[in-house]
């Protein structure tokens, strides 16, 4: 480069940050955003032989368990993405949404994640369990933490 | 006067917002979620009949409301239900489609990676639980069941490959190794078996 003379200026990287903040946000944000806000209130049970779920945008998530709101009753019940599902009907068309979301070839891998309150009788876990044998998701997962296995 | 003061060098600042934004990218996908990958049968058509699976090929597990466990028939343990699956799956000789009559039936599979024709077993655990029974408990069977097959397909695995199942990369000898060893829990139609 010539000294002296016009020489090109240096390109400043002052606004370098904030597009990478940009970035920060986005990312921030988007993570945030798939899992709804949980209405119930879950501890999952404890297992040794889990598996990491892959790919989360292929998973729908089921939450089952008593309300956070006393005054709803501690009755277990079933929340499809916001909401409480007034009828075990709403699974359908809860899961069709989540179909018609993706990709006709990704379909097939979708992946049911039962979120389910350990205390939760299996009673209705079977009905949501037939439920989606009927629309043809087959795919699930038990929501499970992970125990460590200590005695054995 | 003097000299207004000068800027400060804002080219670090990009570095320090990287650090965050790939910390955060890492954290993020750090909390997968875990749990027990099941598959469910499809819906019985409306005129099937009933399968016949003769009584010795069945393991028949059971979960009452209070989450009690009968296991073929007789009060169970979760303690010792791991065992009982690992021993009524197990299979100790792949090329002999003999079995004693106690023991569940074979039948002749080809799984070339292990050498051919093998015999592998045709045992099925069957799963009831009742309506009233808690799904932590329902989750701690799953488990154990898991468990069993996971500790049968671990032994194969090594004695075939030399390591266990969970660190094969071979696309091939996962399957086949799943083929041998399939993941034979079968859940009964739901029904109550005692009042909630």
């Amino acid at each position: 480069m010539k000294k002296g003379g016009k020489g090109t200026p240096a390109i400043s990287t002052a606004s370098l940050p904030d597009i990478i903040f940009m970035l920060l946000f986005f990312f921030m944000v988007t993570t945030t955003m798939r899992e709804a806000t949980l209405l119930v209130k879950i501890t999952p049970p404890q297992a040794t032989e889990v598996q990491k779920l892959e790919k989360k945008s292929l998973v729908d998530y089921i939450y089952i368990g008593p309300p956070l709101k006393k005054a709803l009753g501690t009755d277990s019940r079933i929340q499809l993405n916001d909401q409480f599902a007034t009828d075990i009907k709403d699974i359908r068309e809860f899961i069709e949404l989540g179909r018609s979301q993706r990709d006709e070839a990704e379909r097939q891998l979708i992946t049911t994640s039962l979120k389910v309150n350990k205390d939760t009788k299996m009673g209705i876990v079977t009905d949501v369990k037939q439920e989606l044998r009927e629309v043809g998701a087959f795919k699930i997962n038990y929501s499970t933490a992970k125990k460590l296995d200590t005695q054995k | 006067m003097a000299r207004p003061v000068n800027e400060i060098n804002a080219g670090s600042m990009a570095d320090i917002a990287f650090l965050l934004l790939i910390f955060f990218l890492v954290t993020t996908t750090m909390d997968t979620d875990t749990g027990i990958t099941r598959k469910l049968p499809p819906p019985p058509p409306e005129d099937m009949e009933d399968i016949k699976v003769k009584e010795r090929n069945i393991f028949k597990v059971l979960v009452n409301k209070n989450d009690r466990l009968l296991v073929n028939g007789e009060p169970g343990d979760i303690r010792f239900l791991r065992q009982e699956a690992k021993e009524f799956l197990a299979n100790k000789n792949l090329r002999n489609g003999a079995v004693p009559d106690d023991r569940p039936e074979k039948k002749e599979v080809d799984i070339p990676l292990l050498g051919g024709t093998v015999w592998i077993s045709k045992g099925i655990i069957s799963l009831k639980n009742d309506r009233g029974t808690s799904y932590d408990m329902y989750i701690q069977v799953q488990n154990e069941l898991a468990a069993a097959i996971r500790e049968l397909r671990d032994e194969m695995s090594q004695n075939f490959f030399g390591m266990k199942f969970s660190q094969l990369t071979d696309e091939e000898k996962i399957k086949s190794i799943q083929k041998a060893i399939p993941v034979a829990i079968s859940e009964a139609e739901p029904e109550d078996i005692g009042g909630n």
